[in-house]
């Protein structure tokens, strides 16, 4: 009896953490592109902005009627501010810090101002339900995770192992990984650091713009303010976090999303143990960030402590602009 | 149509390029024959690298054309250049440390397949060392392979290529004197088979060893270029310097007081392993007091305890009687201790910093360049440029980075900018190391003029030739202790050979 009661709740939550970390998911992966070929984009929470504000435009004042189509327009709009990043950073050897926080900003500023007259509007336009596994798996399991809709699918599954299978079994891959740790290496054996770099980081950037996309045509799904809401940050770390491996970056942002919904379940149902239930959902909407930062110090901290920990370095170039004939 | 001239491999016409406005090459003409080494010979900064760099499309020529096997070649990448059949083996390798032997020599390769697995890399890399006749274990992180494997995994990347000319950027620099001979083997297969190989060095032996052309640049400019037989080392040095000198150091009877004393001084080093045990020695004004001694024997720690680098675990330094063992560095500069140290990169600048800023990296504290919280820019710019001036620092300009110098240029700024501090003590390790004939001399100069104004000096080499020459006094070192010390007319070269393979004084006196 109590484990049925666990075990729902359990399920439940699952059930409501996959969609929400999704977008999580999405901008991870995208950081995750650029920064494998070097170029860190502290812009995410800009670029979820940018993909979310403009699917909302797409349905709301083009009426667009395919969700493929305003996650389309989504992606291409956040691509376009990625390749105005990427000639900042790599053309002209921008600091990606800098340029990456003024797209943050930036970029937030950008979608609430476009956003300003669709607050709240509901997005009819949206994915809808695709079940997996039909009959074959209980009604339980299936609600938690084979009925979704298809970008979750996509976000979880299709996109992480396309993108290790490219990184880790393709020429192409290997190559990208050179450029990311050693660009002068790259170059010299005729991989074009240049291209190689604009080219994932708009691709990355479109990812991330995904996401956005995906909170307004799914999740939400309306325009709000500040979509990100620091989901963006929180994509940062976890490429940190998961070493700069799809796979596990997919694991790691399902973590956060697990930990944003226990904060949303809680307000909603008035849990209130150790804290009274405000204070609780406060408490938990936090954790995402404290987990954050745990996460970093910890592999940190076990290295000043003399202990081994499996080696997940980022790539030795990131953030490091290059340029052939400088020395 | 004119028919090609198949008979140069390489020709580079009229070749120039300049950096920031300064000539690195001016109008430089290059010709290179199929099936010999060729020697690209010149002190540091004359410009092998970057004719070598422009010919493997890393940097592009401001001016000049550059034919391969007789036709007139595009080189502006590094594709351009691998497709014409130039591969460069890069001074700094060009490794990815993180990856594996086999995935290093895939890069960017458009042969690889465009599905990879290491174990197919692998198979493949086994492959192409049968053919080639290299060998390295191809599931080796490249950051495990010591230098001469990971040169030897450059030029199997080179070679796999096709490359037909094959540019050798100062290969043996960071070779021991045995890897050196095999490098050499290597080339010499290498021409015997038709392929040519450019060949860059600044020592002239190893140039009359395996060459059978050298060409002389200097100051960007092209000298000559001539058959090796019958060249001598004293015809190239004086071609590579422009003039013909040896150093000469004048030794006086030391009268001087007693300036640095160790007095049973006890350190371990980075592994804590003990690295000088019971350590006496005594420096007096005045004098070169040069340590012989095969590297790795304690030297560096030696040098770091005295500059409070590095901490004792016991006995006493002291300078000018004041205890500065355990101390700060501030404290023991401001007693006028100067230290030339043996990693000019790691320790000595600031390579992301400007020339100026490193000109007054020891002094910015004195008076004059700073009011204690501020600094006089003037003053400083004024400090750096005389520093610049009278160490013959070849810079652009004193703003331009430090780490944008070439390593000659770097050790003569820490070289005068330390002779300078040291009133009382200087601290000169491995201070010629890597440097070519004229640099070394300046930076020897300058050691023998602190010598000169009533400094102690430790001069710490491994070179013991270099050692004879500079100093008044010898004292050798072997496993971190002192195991003679000889009066320059007293020293016995003998004799401190055999103590420097740790035999006693008695020892090698009886031998
Ligand atoms: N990338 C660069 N940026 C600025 N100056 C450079 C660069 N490469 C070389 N130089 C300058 O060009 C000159 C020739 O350097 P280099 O070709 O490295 O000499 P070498 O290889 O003969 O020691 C030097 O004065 C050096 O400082
Ligand atoms: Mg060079």
């Amino acid at each position: 009896m109590t484990f049925a009661l666990i075990e729902n709740g359990f399920l439940s939550l699952i059930s409501s953490a996959i969609p929400a970390s999704t977008v999580v998911v999405l901008a991870a992966l995208g950081c995750l592109v650029g920064e494998r070929v070097g170029v860190l984009n502290l812009g995410q929470e800009g670029l979820i902005g940018i993909g979310g504000v403009y699917a909302v435009i797409a349905v709301v004042t083009w009426g667009v009627g395919s969700p493929w189509v305003a996650l389309a327009i989504g992606m291409a709009a956040a691509g376009i501010a990625g390749l105005m990043f990427a000639v900042a950073v790599v053309v002209f050897r921008a600091s990606q810090v800098l340029v990456g926080l003024a797209l943050a900003l930036g970029g937030i500023g950008l979608s609430n101002q476009l956003g300003t007259n669709r607050n709240g509007v509901q997005v009819r336009t949206q994915f809808s339900e695709f079940s997996l596994g039909g009959s074959l798996v209980d009604g339980g399991v299936r609600e938690a995770l084979f009925a979704h809709d298809p970008m979750v699918y996509v976000a979880y599954v299709l996109l992480p192992l396309t993108l290790w299978f490219i990184l880790f079994r393709t020429r192409h891959g290997m190559n990208m990984r050179a450029v990311g740790e050693n660009p002068a290496a790259a170059d010299a054996v005729g991989v074009s650091v240049t291209w190689s770099r604009i080219g994932y980081s708009v691709l990355g950037a479109a990812i991330s713009g995904a996401g956005g996309a995906y909170m307004v045509l799914s999740f939400t799904p309306t325009w709000s303010p500040d979509i990100a809401r620091g989901r963006g940050w929180v994509a940062l770390a976890v490429v940190i976090f998961a070493g700069w491996r799809p796979v596990r970056a997919v694991f790691g942002a399902l973590l956060y999303g697990t930990m944003f919904s226990l904060g949303l379940t809680a307000q909603a149902r008035g849990w209130g143990f150790l804290f009274n239930a405000t204070d609780l959902a406060f408490f938990l909407s936090m954790l995402p960030f404290l987990v954050t930062l745990a996460a970093i110090l910890l592999p940190a901290g076990a290295a000043k402590i003399g202990k081994r920990v499996r080696s997940t370095a980022a790539p030795a170039a990131l953030a490091i602009p290059y340029s052939r004939e400088e020395r | 149509m004119i028919e090609p001239d198949h008979s140069y491999a390489v020709e580079a016409r009229g070749i120039s390029k300049y950096f920031g406005g300064v000539a690195a090459l001016d109008g430089v003409d290059f010709k290179v024959h199929w099936g010999e080494v060729h020697a690209l010979l010149g002190e540091n900064g004359a410009g092998k690298t970057t004719l070598s760099n422009i010919l493997a499309g890393i940097y592009r020529a401001d001016s000049g054309e550059i034919a391969v096997d007789g036709l007139t070649h595009e080189v502006r990448t590094p594709a351009q250049a691998i497709e014409a059949g130039i591969g460069m083996v890069h001074q700094h390798f060009k490794l990815v440390e993180t990856m594996t032997v086999a995935e290093n020599v895939h890069l960017g390769w458009p042969d690889t397949p465009t599905l990879v697995s290491q174990r197919v890399l692998v198979d493949r890399t086994n492959h192409l060392m049968e053919e080639i006749g290299l060998h390295v274990d191809p599931t080796a992180k490249v950051w495990q392979l010591s230098v001469g494997e990971q040169q030897r995994v450059e030029i199997l990347r080179v070679l796999a290529r096709g490359a037909q000319i094959l540019i050798l950027d100062e290969p043996t620099a960071v070779l021991t004197s045995h890897e050196a001979r095999d490098l050499f083997k290597v080339m010499r297969d290498l021409v015997s088979g038709g392929r040519t190989v450019i060949f860059i060095s600044h020592k002239l032996n190893e140039v009359l060893e395996v060459s059978d052309q050298i060409t002389v640049l200097r100051d960007g400019v092209h000298e000559v270029t001539r058959s090796a037989e019958g060249a001598t080392p004293r015809e190239l040095a004086r071609l590579m310097t422009g003039e013909e000198r040896t150093l000469e150091v004048e030794h006086r009877e030391i009268t001087g007081e007693t300036v640095l004393q160790l007095e049973g001084v006890t350190a371990s080093n980075d592994r804590g392993v003990v690295a000088l045990s019971s350590v006496d020695l005594v420096a007096r004004s005045g004098e070169i007091l040069g340590i012989a001694g095969v590297s790795g024997n304690g030297q560096t720690e030696l040098a770091e305890v005295i500059s409070a680098m590095r901490r004792v675990d016991g006995g006493t330094i002291t300078v000018d009687g004041e205890d500065v063992a355990n101390g700060l560095v501030r404290k023991v500069t401001d007693l006028g201790v100067g230290h030339i140290p043996e990693d000019r990169i790691g320790v000595g600048i600031v390579g992301s910093a400007s020339v100026k800023d490193n000109a007054v990296l020891r002094h910015y504290w004195t008076e004059g360049l700073s009011s204690g919280v501020t600094l006089f820019r003037q003053a400083v710019v004024d400090f750096a440029t005389r520093l610049v001036e009278v160490a013959r620092v070849q810079t652009r300009s004193i703003t331009a980075t430090a780490g944008q110098m070439s390593g000659g240029n770097q050790q003569r700024l820490v070289a005068r900018r330390e002779a300078l501090l040291a009133t009382r003590v200087l601290i000169a390790v491995h201070p010629t190391r890597g440097l070519d004939v004229l640099a070394a001399q300046e930076v020897q100069t300058a050691v023998i003029g602190q010598r000169d104004r009533g400094a102690a000096v430790l001069f710490i080499s491994d070179d013991l030739d270099e050692v004879l020459l500079m100093s008044d006094r010898i004292a050798v070192m072997y496993e971190g202790r002192i195991m003679g010390i000889f009066d320059r007319v007293d020293a016995d070269r003998e004799a401190i050979g055999l103590m420097m393979g740790g035999h006693t004084l008695e020892e090698a006196m009886a031998k």
